[in-house]
């Protein structure tokens, strides 16, 4: 992203990255169906949904690992890489539906989180470990999980 | 215990498929991820970047270039969760490794596998199966390896 790369050494263990929202809805699942080829109608019609136990339409657990990768890679910015990332989706997440053609209803708002947690240098290489999670409206961790990214040193001249 | 019908797909290996990341698929991808990362859509800013043009977010390996068929790999496996009672299949989650970006115009290999499938036993039975894909460039390199666990429950 064109904006401060942000360097291994401004990095400290504890420190939070800035908080990302996201809000699901209808719309964005129904995107997401096409982008990803993901046509489980578990994600887009309730009466399905209704037969798979979940009491309702879900956010696909593959959109909540993308906003995550989202959140992480573009902190990291250009001159980042992302080597390690994982979550597990623990919490079922319920997308708000539509008030007009673009628009959702009020409702809940997502917040993608992180911390690191670990900093080193292996192999040449200067790592962040973090651990990384999707909050949803009321709080509660649906999405946790973790990430290792590379990030320039200052030392090398990057 | 496993069922056996469930029990033969440990282990086996598809055949490998081909995948395409087209530019225009990727634009789509960060689009429906609501990601504005210009490096995914934006070639002149690409192009300044150190990748030297577009690439693609990561979790994203373009789109397979032929059908797969319905009896193999992950649609094979969830089929056979639903025969042996587990119909009620969900996501678990996701993790990757990462060796290369990934980058618009590649034409990526992919060899899914089935790592393994266990029972759990708690509250109720769970079916958890573990698939993990790898996935070449053009030049042979590996640039990913990707670990998905899908859980089914018996409804």
């Amino acid at each position: 992203m064109s904006k401060e790369q942000i360097h291994w050494e401004d990095i400290e263990v504890g420190y939070e990255l800035p908080v990302l929202e996201k809000i699901a809805h209808s719309l964005m699942l129904v995107k997401w169906a096409g982008a990803s080829g993901d046509f489980n109608p578990h994600h887009y019609e309730t009466e399905f949904a209704m037969t798979q136990g979940t009491g309702g339409v879900i956010v696909h657990g593959l959109l909540k690992h993308a906003w995550l990768i989202q959140f992480v890679t573009n902190w990291m910015g250009d001159e980042g890489f992302m080597k390690k990332f994982s979550c597990q989706y623990r919490g079922l997440d319920f997308p708000r539906k539509m008030k007009t053609m673009n628009e959702p209803v009020d409702g809940e708002t997502w917040k993608c989180k992180g911390k690191v947690v670990k900093k080193y240098v292996e192999e040449g290489e200067h790592l962040v470990d973090m651990e990384i999670g999707l909050e949803n409206g009321k709080g509660q961790v649906t999405t946790p999980g973790t990430a290792t990214v590379v990030l320039p040193s200052k030392k090398k001249g990057k | 215990m496993v069922p056996e019908e469930l029990k033969k797909y440990i282990g086996k290996v598809d055949p490998p498929h081909l995948r395409e990341v087209e530019k225009g698929a990727i634009r789509r991808y960060a689009d429906a991820v609501g990601n504005d990362n210009p490096l995914y859509y934006d070639e002149e800013y690409a192009k300044k970047s150190r990748y030297g043009g577009i690439i693609a977010p990561p979790g994203f390996f373009g789109w397979a270039k032929q059908t797969i068929p319905s009896a193999e790999g992950l649609m094979g496996v969830m089929g056979a969760m639903i025969e042996a009672g587990y119909a009620g299949i969900l996501d678990g989650g996701m993790s990757y490794e990462y060796f290369l970006p990934v980058r618009a115009g590649d034409t990526l290999v992919a060899s899914p596998k089935v790592a393994d499938i266990a029972l759990k036993e708690g509250k109720t039975k769970m079916m958890i199966v573990r698939f993990e894909v790898a996935y070449y460039n053009q030049n042979g390199d590996l640039v990913a390896k990707s670990y998905q666990t899908l859980i089914g429950r018996q409804l």
